[in-house]
C-alpha cells in the first residue's frame, strides 16, 4: 500500500517514516518475565492476607444433608469456615443466559453450593486460614453429609424421558436448541452423485493455563472499596459482575490484572469460586487469596468441545459440493456459565460449518444439554475446531467417494477471492477473504506434489504417511452482536488514552489486556508509529480499571483489531494536538510539520525544528511563553467499536504431514503448515507465534487431550500426568505464511489472529491420519486420535 | 507440634539459615520464605517443570524436594542466574525470538535449556526438544523456544546466531 | 495441594534408618530421591507421619564392579547410572532403560533404590532388574537379605521389603561376551510411563538365542517375565517360530485395562515388542514385519 499525498494528516500510518507497523520488534515487557521478575497474582501477598481453600464435592450430584465444621474451626490457623447459606448473605446468585440466544435457559447458581451439588468439584464450603496448607488440613476435618443423587452424564440420553431432570424448575435438561435451514437441502442431496454421512466425536478438553486461576480480593471497609487482583482477560466485566452481585457500585471496585500465566479463554469468565472469594473478603474484612491448585483447575476451569456432531455432505461427480447438513449435540455441565453463557460454542458450530464453501444449501441443528459434569464454556477457538473438523472431514469423505484429490475438491468449492462481500448460508457477512490465494500459497510452501510422491514411495516400504488439508474461517473483532445485544454487560468497544509526559515520553492507557499475546507491544508499535516517537519512549498501562479507559479486554481475537484501532485514533488526535502546539511555538503551520524520531521536523526537508522533549518542557513548565489563546492538550482519548460488520472474518488453511505406525497406532507429527489472513499485520513475529501456539493447542486436541469422565460423573484424569498436554518432544515445526486482506472498517485494517491456529489444526491432523490409513479402508471421525482409537479402527485389536 | 528443621544453605550465593516445617517443599520455601517468586508453581506434582531450579549444579523440580533436604546445598534460581549474567545471552535470544508469551513457564524453561547447553555444545533440534520435554508451555507451541536455544548454542560455539 | 504435616528425621546411618523404621512401622516412609513419594504426598494420596530421609547416607551411593557382579548402591541416581561407564559396559540394558525414565530434572533426583522400592508396575527399572537377574540387597534389624528381583516385586507398589527393612543395593551379573539386550516402550510422550514396555536380556550365539529373558512392564501388577521366551531358545527363529512365541505370550499375559489401553491393546503391543525385540537381537528386521501379530 502506498500513498502519494504529502499531507501527513492523510498519510497512512502504515507508511509513516520509522513506522513500527509490519515490523518484528521484541515485546517491551519480556525482560521482566525472563528474569523471573513478573508479578503474577499467585505471587502476591498483602498485609493480613488469608488463604482460602474450597472444599469440593466428591459427587457429581448429591444433596447436602449437613456440614459439620466444628473440628476444622478448632485447628490453629483457621480463620473461618463458611458454607453456601452463610456466604449468600453477602452475594447473590446468578443465571447465565443471554436474550439473543433465544430460549437459552439455566438455573440460579450460587458462589458456594446451597443444599445440592451438581458436579464433582463444586464448592460446598470455604476454609479460610493463615496458609494454604493449614486450610487444606482443616478441609480434611470438615464433615459433609451427602445423599448421592443420580448423575446425568451422557449427553446422548440427557433428554430421554427416563433421565432425571437436573433442575426441576427448568422442566427438562435442554438448555438451548437452534435450527437452521437455508437453501434447498433435500433437493440438493437428491441431485448429488454421492452423499456421505459420518458422526464426529470430540474429546472434552480444557485450557490448562500454566498458572492456575488466581485472585486476591481485598475489601477495605475504611474506604468502602474492593480491590480485586485477578488474572483476567476482561477486568471491566469482572468489575461489573462483582458489583452487581455484591450490591456495590462499579466505582467501588477496582480490578487489577498484572502478569497472567496463560488465559486462552479460561480466564475470561467469572467462576463461582472467584465470586466466593470476593464475597469472603467482604465478609471477613481482610484480603483473601485464592489460587486453584492443579486438581481444582481440571475440575473447575471451564471445559470445552464436548460435542458429537452428525454430518452429511452431498457432492457431484465433478466435485461440486451440493449441501451440508449437521445435527450437533453438546453437554455443558449443570449450569450455563456466567456471564458469557455456554451456548456460544454450539451456536458457533451452526454458524460456521460449511462457511468457507459456495454452497447455499445448509441445514443444521444443535442441542445444548445439561449434565452433572464440570461446566463448559468458551475456550480458544470457540466452536471453530468443531465446525472445521466436521466440514473438512466431510469434504475429505466426499473427495474419497468421488476419487478426487483433497486440494482439488476444495479449489472447486471455496468461495472465490473476488466474490466479496458476500454472506454464508447461516447469514455470516464476509467482507473480504482469500481462500484461493491462501490455498495456492500453502500448496507452494508444502510442495504438495513432491509430498504426494514421497508418500507413494514410502507406502511401498510399508511406511504410512498422510497429508491433511483444512480450510477455515475465523470470527474476530466481535461487535456488540456477540454479547452486548444479548444483555451482557461486556464491552465490545475499547478505549485508549495517550499523553506526553514532561520529557516527551508517551504514556498510553488501554483497556485491552495482556496475557502474553503482545497487546502491550502492538499498542506501543501503533502509538509510536503514529506519533513519530520511538517505541522505547512509549509506556503502556493496561489491566487496571482505575487507570485505563473502559473496554472489553483481550479475548475473541479482538485486542489488535479493536484496541489497536482505538490506539491509532487516539495517537492521531494527540499528534494533531502536538503539531498545533509546535506550530504555535515555531510560528509555522501544522501542515508544514511532522513528528519524526521524537522531534518536530519540517515536512518538506525533514529538518529538526524542535525536540518533542523541549516542546513538552515548554508546555508544562513555561506555558507563559506560548502565544495567547493556546491551551495545549498533550493527552487524547479515543474509543472504537466495529459497527459495520458484526465480526471481521478471517480465513486460512492448514496442512499436516504425519506418519502412522500401523502396528502401534502411534502418530508422529512430521510437519505442519499454516497460511493465514488476518489483514494488516502489526508485528509478524507476534502473529506467527500466536498461530503456532494456537496450532499446538489444536494438535493437543487432535492427539492427546481429553477429560475422561466415568459413568458416575467422576473426572478420572484430573492431573497433569494423566491429562496429556502437548510437550516439546512430540510437536512438529510449523511453517507459516500470510495473505493480507485488510478490513476496511478500520484505518488499521487488522483482524484477529489468536485463534486461527486452534481452528484448523485438529482437522488437518485428522484428515492426514485418515489419508495415511486410506490403504486400510479406515476413516476415523473421533479425536483425540489415541493409539487405542487408531488400532481399533484398523481392526488390530 | 511438629518441630521445625534447621537448614543452612546457599541461595544464589547468599548464605541462608532457616527453620522450616518438614512438609514445606523447596518451591514454596523459595517463593514464600525467600520471596524468590521467579520460581513458579504450576502443578505441584512434578510434571509441568515450571518450578525447575538448580541444586548443587543439577536441575531439579523444586516441588519434589523438601526444603529440609537442602541443608548444605547450593541453590540457584532464575533470579540468581539473571543477576550473575550466566544466561543473559539465552534470555536475549528468548526475547528476540519471542520464545515466551505469558512467561510463566519461562524461568523453568531457561534453567532447563541452560542445563542442556552446559552439557552439550551443539544439540540438534531433536535433542533440544527432548531435553525440554518435561517443561510444559501452553502458549508458544515450543518452536520459538527451540529456535532460541539453538541460536544460543550456535552463538556460544562461535557459529553465529 | 500441599502435603499433610509429617515429622522428619535425617538418618545418620543405615542402622539408624532401620531403627527409625522399626520404631514407626508403616507410619514412616523412606525418602530417597522423592520423585515418586513427593508427588503422592503433595496430592495427599499418602500422608506418612514420619519421613526418614536417607539422603545423607553416602555409603549407599556408588557403582562398583566386583568380579562378575556390578553393584549399584540404592542412592545412586538415575543420572549417575546414565553417565556411568561401568553401567554402559557391564549392564547396558540399564543405560538404555534410564533414557526412558521421565526427564533430566527427575533423573537428577530419582534413585535406583527408590524406584525399585516404589515398585511401580509401569516403571522401567524394576523390569530391567528382572531381565538382568538382579539381586536386591536389603538390610533390616536381623541383618542383610538378598532377594532375587523376580521375587522382590509382589504387586502394585508392593515388594518383599518388610516395613523395617531398607533397600541398600542391587547387584547384577556383568554382561558376558555374547550378551545382547533390547529395551523399548510405547509411551504417549517423551518421559511418560509406557503403555507397554519390554526390557530384554539375551545371549546370542551366531543366529541362535541361547538365553532370553523378556521382562515386560505395564502389563500386570509387577514386572512380568514372559515364558514365551523359551519358544525362541536354541532354534532357528522363523516367522512360524516367532508366531508361536507370540501366541504363547498373548496367552500368558493378563494385562489390566486403563485410560491408555484396553486389555487387547496391551496384548497386541506386547506382541509388537516381542517381534521388534527378536528382530533387533538377531539383526533380522524382516521378523518384525506384520504377519506375526
Amino acid at each position: 500500500m502506498t500513498s502519494t499525498t504529502t499531507n501527513p494528516e492523510t498519510l497512512s500510518v502504515l507508511d509513516r517514516p520509522n513506522s513500527y507497523i509490519g515490523k518484528t520488534v521484541p515485546r517491551p515487557n519480556l525482560d521482566r518475565l525472563t528474569q523471573g521478575r513478573g508479578l503474577y497474582v499467585s505471587d502476591m501477598e498483602l498485609p493480613r492476607m488469608a488463604h482460602v481453600v474450597y472444599l469440593r464435592s466428591p459427587y457429581a450430584h448429591a444433596k447436602i444433608i449437613g456440614i459439620d465444621a466444628a473440628a476444622a474451626k478448632q485447628l490453629p490457623g483457621v480463620i473461618a469456615v463458611v458454607t453456601g447459606p452463610e456466604l449468600a448473605a453477602v452475594i447473590t446468585p446468578w443465571v447465565g443466559v443471554l436474550t439473543h440466544l433465544k430460549g437459552l435457559k439455566s438455573a440460579p447458581q450460587s458462589a458456594i453450593a446451597i443444599d445440592r451439588v451438581c458436579w464433582q468439584g463444586e464448592a460446598v464450603a470455604a476454609i479460610v486460614a493463615t496458609s494454604r496448607a493449614v486450610a487444606e488440613d482443616a478441609a480434611e476435618l470438615v464433615a459433609v453429609d451427602y445423599e448421592e443423587l443420580d448423575a446425568v452424564t451422557d449427553m446422548r440420553t440427557a433428554l430421554d424421558p427416563q433421565t432425571p431432570v437436573i433442575h426441576a424448575s427448568l422442566g427438562d435438561n435442554l438448555a438451548f436448541e437452534r435450527s437452521l435451514d437455508a437453501g434447498t437441502v433435500d433437493a440438493a442431496f437428491a441431485e448429488s452423485d454421492a452423499v456421505v454421512e459420518a458422526e464426529f466425536v470430540f474429546g472434552r478438553h480444557t485450557g490448562v493455563t500454566l498458572e492456575p486461576r488466581a485472585v486476591v480480593a481485598d475489601w477495605n471497609p475504611g474506604d468502602s472499596r474492593l480491590t480485586i487482583y485477578q488474572g483476567t482477560q476482561a477486568p471491566h466485566m469482572v468489575q461489573n459482575i462483582a458489583a452487581l452481585h455484591l450490591g456495590l457500585e462499579e466505582s467501588q471496585i477496582r480490578v487489577v490484572c498484572k502478569d497472567v500465566g496463560g488465559s486462552f479463554g479460561i480466564k475470561v469468565h467469572v467462576y463461582a469460586d472467584e465470586m466466593a472469594t470476593y464475597a469472603l473478603t467482604k465478609l471477613l474484612r481482610r484480603p483473601i487469596k485464592y489460587v486453584a491448585d492443579r486438581i481444582e483447575s481440571f475440575n473447575t476451569d471451564i471445559h470445552a468441545r464436548d460435542h458429537r456432531c452428525k454430518g452429511k455432505i452431498g457432492v457431484k461427480r465433478d466435485g461440486t459440493i451440493m449441501a451440508f447438513e449437521i445435527d450437533d449435540i453438546t453437554g455443558i455441565g449443570p449450569y450455563s456459565m456466567y456471564p458469557r453463557t455456554s451456548a456460544i460454542e454450539a451456536n458457533q458450530v451452526v454458524n460456521l460449518v460449511g462457511g468457507q464453501y459456495t454452497t447455499k444449501n445448509y441445514r443444521a441443528r444443535t442441542r445444548v444439554v445439561f449434565q452433572n459434569k464440570n461446566v463448559m464454556c468458551q475456550y480458544r477457538g470457540v466452536g471453530h475446531p468443531i465446525a472445521c473438523s466436521v466440514t473438512e472431514g466431510l469434504v475429505d469423505l466426499a473427495a474419497m467417494k468421488i476419487d478426487m484429490d483433497p486440494v482439488e475438491i476444495r479449489r472447486r468449492n471455496l468461495i472465490a477471492d473476488d466474490a466479496y462481500p458476500c454472506a454464508s448460508p447461516s447469514g455470516l457477512k464476509f467482507e473480504l477473504l482469500s481462500h484461493h490465494a491462501s490455498m495456492d500459497k500453502l500448496i507452494g510452501m508444502m510442495n504438495y506434489d513432491a509430498l504426494r510422491a514421497e508418500q507413494a514411495a514410502l507406502r511401498k516400504k510399508n511406511i504410512h504417511r498422510g497429508i491433511g488439508i483444512a480450510s477455515f474461517i475465523e470470527v474476530t473483532n466481535p461487535s456488540a452482536a456477540f454479547y452486548g445485544v444479548g444483555g451482557a454487560k461486556i464491552s465490545s468497544q475499547d478505549g485508549v488514552a495517550v499523553r506526553l509526559d514532561a520529557q516527551g515520553s508517551v504514556i498510553c492507557q488501554t483497556s485491552i489486556t495482556e496475557q502474553g499475546q503482545g497487546s502491550e507491544s502492538l499498542t506501543a508499535q501503533i502509538v509510536g508509529s503514529v506519533l513519530g516517537v520511538s517505541m522505547g519512549k512509549v509506556r503502556v498501562i493496561l489491566g487496571d480499571t482505575d487507570n485505563t479507559p473502559y473496554g472489553g479486554g483481550t479475548w475473541a481475537s479482538r485486542g489488535a483489531g479493536i484496541g489497536g484501532e482505538a490506539a491509532l485514533q487516539a495517537a492521531k488526535v494527540l499528534r494533531r494536538n502536538v503539531l498545533d502546539v509546535a506550530a504555535a511555538i515555531l510560528q509555522a503551520s501544522p501542515a508544514e510539520l511532522d513528528i519524526v524520531n521524537n522531534a518536530i521536523v519540517n515536512l518538506d526537508d525533514g529538518a529538526v525544528r524542535i525536540e518533542l522533549r523541549e516542546l513538552c518542557r515548554i508546555v508544562y513548565f513555561r506555558p507563559d511563553t506560548l502565544p495567547p489563546g493556546i491551551q495545549p492538550e498533550l493527552m487524547a482519548t479515543r474509543h472504537f467499536v466495529p459497527r459495520e460488520y458484526p465480526f471481521a472474518f478471517t480465513n486460512g488453511v492448514q496442512a499436516a504431514w504425519v506418519e502412522v505406525d500401523t502396528d502401534t497406532g502411534f502418530v508422529k507429527l512430521l510437519r505442519h503448515w499454516v497460511v493465514e489472513d488476518c489483514g494488516t499485520i502489526i508485528n509478524p513475529q507476534l502473529v506467527d507465534e500466536q498461530i503456532r501456539g494456537g496450532v499446538v493447542q489444536g494438535l493437543g486436541a487432535a492427539l492427546f487431550e481429553k477429560c475422561i469422565y466415568d459413568e458416575r460423573g467422576q473426572l478420572t484424569n484430573a492431573n497433569m500426568a494423566d491429562y496429556l498436554v502437548p510437550m516439546s518432544g512430540e510437536m512438529p515445526d510449523i511453517d507459516i505464511g500470510h495473505v493480507v486482506s485488510p478490513t476496511f472498517e478500520t484505518e488499521l485494517g487488522a483482524k484477529g489472529a489468536g485463534e486461527a491456529g486452534t481452528a484448523g489444526a485438529a482437522a488437518a491432523v485428522s484428515n492426514a491420519v485418515n489419508d495415511a490409513l486410506k490403504p486400510f479402508g479406515a476413516f476415523i471421525t473421533e479425536i483425540p486420535l489415541t493409539p487405542q482409537v487408531i488400532l481399533s479402527a484398523l481392526g488390530r485389536i | 507440634m511438629i518441630p521445625a528443621v534447621s537448614i543452612s544453605l546457599q541461595v544464589n550465593g547468599e548464605r541462608i539459615e532457616a527453620h522450616v516445617l518438614p512438609r514445606l517443599n523447596l518451591a514454596d520455601f523459595l517463593r514464600e520464605h525467600l520471596k524468590l517468586t521467579g520460581t513458579h508453581v504450576g502443578c505441584e506434582h512434578g510434571v509441568c517443570g515450571a518450578c525447575t531450579v538448580r541444586v548443587n549444579g543439577d536441575i531439579v523440580r523444586s516441588c519434589l524436594m523438601l526444603a529440609a533436604q537442602t541443608n548444605g546445598a547450593s541453590i540457584e534460581t532464575i533470579e540468581g542466574l539473571s543477576d550473575s549474567g550466566e544466561i543473559s545471552d539465552l534470555q536475549a535470544a528468548f526475547r528476540e525470538r519471542n520464545a515466551l508469551q505469558c512467561g510463566f513457564c519461562t524461568p523453568g524453561m531457561l534453567v532447563t535449556a541452560q542445563d542442556l547447553l552446559l552439557q552439550e555444545a551443539e544439540p540438534d533440534r531433536e535433542r533440544i526438544r527432548e531435553h525440554l520435554s518435561g517443561n510444559y508451555c501452553r502458549c508458544t507451541g515450543y518452536q520459538a523456544i527451540v529456535d532460541a536455544v539453538a541460536s544460543t548454542a550456535r552463538a556460544r560455539t562461535g557459529r553465529g546466531a | 495441594m500441599k502435603a499433610s504435616a509429617f515429622s522428619y528425621a535425617r538418618a545418620t546411618s543405615v542402622v539408624n534408618a532401620i531403627e527409625l523404621l522399626a520404631e514407626h512401622g508403616d507410619r514412616a516412609k523412606v525418602l530417597s530421591g522423592g520423585q515418586s513419594l513427593m508427588p503422592a504426598m503433595n496430592l495427599r494420596l499418602i500422608s506418612p507421619e514420619l519421613i526418614v530421609d536417607i539422603g545423607d547416607l553416602t555409603e549407599l551411593r556408588g557403582i562398583a564392579v566386583t568380579g562378575d557382579r556390578l553393584r549399584i548402591g540404592a542412592l545412586t541416581r538415575h543420572v549417575d547410572l546414565l553417565n556411568s561407564a561401568d553401567v554402559a559396559k557391564h549392564a547396558p540394558l540399564i543405560s538404555e532403560a534410564i533414557t526412558h525414565v521421565a526427564h533430566a530434572a527427575i533423573r537428577n533426583r530419582g534413585t535406583i533404590g527408590g524406584s525399585l522400592a516404589h515398585a511401580d508396575p509401569a516403571a522401567e527399572l524394576p523390569a530391567s532388574m528382572v531381565a538382568l537377574k538382579a539381586t536386591i540387597i536389603v538390610e533390616g534389624p536381623a541383618g542383610e537379605r538378598q532377594i532375587a528381583a523376580e521375587d522382590f516385586f509382589t504387586g502394585i507398589y508392593e515388594t518383599a521389603l518388610e516395613v523395617d527393612e531398607l533397600l541398600v543395593a542391587v547387584e547384577v551379573p556383568v554382561a558376558q561376551r555374547n550378551s545382547a539386550h533390547y529395551f523399548s516402550e510405547f509411551a504417549r510422550r517423551h518421559g511418560d510411563y509406557g503403555i507397554v514396555g519390554l526390557a530384554a536380556q539375551a545371549v546370542v550365539d551366531g543366529d541362535i538365542l541361547t538365553d532370553l529373558r523378556l521382562a515386560y512392564f505395564s502389563v500386570g501388577d509387577r514386572p512380568v517375565l514372559a515364558m514365551a521366551a523359551t519358544k525362541l531358545l536354541n532354534v532357528a527363529v522363523t516367522p512360524a517360530v516367532l508366531l508361536e512365541a507370540s501366541e504363547t505370550l498373548g496367552e500368558e499375559l493378563d494385562p489390566q485395562e486403563d485410560q491408555q489401553a484396553s486389555v487387547s491393546m496391551r496384548r497386541h503391543l506386547a506382541k509388537v515388542l516381542l517381534a521388534r525385540c527378536v528382530a533387533t537381537l538377531l539383526g533380522r528386521p524382516e521378523l518384525s514385519a506384520g504377519e506375526v501379530l
